[in-house]
């Protein structure tokens, strides 16, 4: 059954639309990817699940288990079981990693992160009293991400491009760890442009000028999306987040 | 109250930071006003204590060659809520000495409190000296700490110092530390401060690097909330081949606080390097976002963003 639905969503960003009426479902317990060129409202799209400051004013209806969750800030959202893996996940002067993941994990103690960070291929004793800034390289900050989403077992995680800056062991962990959610019966909704990630999901949703264009299989999204729409004359325009001046 | 019952609560007011005393080999002072309330020493390490009307007067000698292996502790405080408390201290770390020392400076109970520190501080040739000090506070900020230390470092001396005043509300601080570094010495300075309520602080921090190859590091992280008060003087200096160091200050502003950093780097020597960064504004958004992403509201998010940059 859907777990989240998005009704008529329609968000501008410094007067530009970047998502127009769009509505979709996602199903609980599956993996769901998001691809379309650079521009198409992808991220937007993510961010807007999430609530995060700038991508709050939207038209429409985001609903969770059938109720609305668009007024609600991201903490909130959080606590109602969504989270969000960034890109390029942020560094944190001085804040130590096992600080780092127990602070989303409630109350399940060190136990828990060292679980965690062993799930995600990471030796507790050489990680967990480093801290989560410069000195970590991409990869090894997005596996300490994912271990701090895994600590806090969510219900619908997202991700922007999980294989972007990552080496084949890091992307081998962030697949672990996608079969791990599924497992749980968590719903992942994860955007890429990579193949190899995209085998790893059971829905694709095709975007462009912030329209979902098309959904189903992933062989069938894929080879549309290969042959058809990165021909095609669409107007999207790429960085127009950052061009609207919102810290995505 | 006798001695040891003070002293008993000076180290209890400490908290966690203490419980450090019991062991033969570690040297340790307790100062409570202008009394030592307890001592021991340890072979290497010579303490002379005399006492002045409003704190003591201190002259400490690390012998030529010591090593004292455990970190020596040092506990100056105040219990009652009003009083001045001087300490003027008179460091030598003879050539080839090392150590480490921990002050814990404790004022639980302050409403009008003085804390002055006069130190002069001589490290000879290859010799090592860490002072870590670290301030604990009561709530109602009324301690007025000001601490004057001119340090001499010798030809590969090293000289490593941190102040951290993270408990409890900081008050008014006015810090000067003046540092003069020989050829190939090392100079790591660091301050952690998180200002509240009405706090005033002033850091001054000032190193020379007047010998061949000294290298230095001056880092200042500070965090003020509400209508407290930082400003931060760093001023690194370099006058001979191969002299290299590095100015770093941090400062998160929240509320109606406001912060102001004051850099002077001046290098005189076409071999000389010094580099400098200084950051000052509200929490960064998007560590923010993803601890408020894992549900943490945003009071919570910025405690524990703050909390690391200060640690």
């Amino acid at each position: 059954m859907g777990i989240l639905e998005l009704q008529n969503v329609s968000l501008s960003l410094g007067g530009r639309p970047i998502l127009n009426d769009l509505s979709v479902d996602f199903w609980e317990g599956h993996v769901h990817a998001l691809i379309g060129p650079n521009g198409a409202g992808k991220s937007t799209l993510a961010n807007t699940i999430m609530g995060l400051p700038g991508y709050r004013h939207i038209e429409g209806d985001i609903r969770l288990d059938g109720e609305s969750i668009r007024d609600l800030p991201v903490d909130e959202r959080a606590r109602r079981g969504i989270t969000l893996a960034w890109q390029e996940p942020a560094r944190f002067e001085g804040l130590k990693v096992d600080r780092f993941i127990a602070a989303g994990a409630k109350d399940k103690g060190a136990a828990c992160v060292r679980e965690v960070l062993e799930r995600v291929g990471l030796d507790p004793a050489k990680y967990a009293k480093r801290a989560v800034d410069r000195t970590l390289s991409g990869g090894e900050r997005k596996r300490i991400e994912l271990a701090s989403i895994l600590a806090m077992e969510p219900r619908i995680v997202l991700m922007d491009e999980p294989d972007s800056g990552i080496d084949v062991e890091a992307l081998n962990r962030i697949f672990d760890a996608l079969s791990d959610f599924k497992e749980r019966g968590a719903t992942v909704i994860m955007i890429t442009h990579s193949q190899e990630v995209l085998r790893h999901a059971e829905h694709a949703f095709l975007m462009c000028n912030g329209h979902v264009l098309d959904k189903g299989s992933v062989e069938k999204i894929d080879g549309y999306f290969a042959d058809r729409c990165i021909l095609c004359d669409h107007e999207n325009l790429p960085g127009a987040d950052e061009e609207a001046g919102v810290v995505a | 109250m006798s001695a040891a019952a003070v002293a008993g609560e000076l180290l209890a007011s400490l908290g966690g930071f203490g419980g450090h005393i019991s062991d033969d080999d570690v040297a340790h002072l307790e100062v409570h006003g202008n009394e030592v309330v307890g001592s021991h020493l340890v072979p290497g390490l010579e303490v002379e204590v005399d006492s002045l009307a409003d704190g003591i007067s201190a002259h400490i000698r690390l012998a030529r060659g010591a090593r004292i292996a455990k970190p020596v502790h040092l506990c100056f405080g105040l219990l009652p809520e009003t009083g001045r408390q001087r300490i003027v201290m008179d460091v030598e770390v003879e050539e080839d000495a090392a150590a480490s020392v921990i002050a814990h400076c404790t004022f639980p109970n302050a409403i009008d409190v003085t804390h002055e520190m006069d130190a002069v501080v001589r490290i000879a040739a290859g010799a090592t000296y860490e002072y870590f000090e670290r301030h604990l506070h009561g709530r109602e900020g009324g301690v007025v700490v000001v601490p004057r230390t001119r340090v001499q470092l010798g030809e590969g001396a090293r000289f490593k110092t941190e102040f951290e005043l993270v408990k409890g509300r900081a008050g008014v601080i006015d810090f000067d530390y003046e540092v003069e570094c020989a050829a190939e010495s090392l100079l790591d300075m660091i301050a952690r401060i998180w200002g509240r309520g009405s706090d005033k602080i002033t850091i001054c921090e000032t190193g020379r690097l007047n010998g061949a190859d000294a290298r230095a590091v001056l880092q200042t992280h500070i965090a003020v909330q509400d209508e407290a008060l930082a400003e931060v003087y760093n001023t690194l200096t370099a006058s001979a081949a191969g002299a290299r160091g590095h100015v770093d200050c941090k400062e998160i502003v929240q509320g109606g606080a406001v912060a102001r950093a004051v850099p002077v780097v001046e290098v005189d020597h076409p071999r000389a390097h010094i580099t400098h960064e200084a950051a000052i504004g509200s929490v960064d958004s998007k560590q923010l976002q993803t601890l408020m992403a894992r549900g943490l509201d945003e009071e919570r998010a910025t405690d524990l963003i703050i909390e690391g940059l200060l640690s």
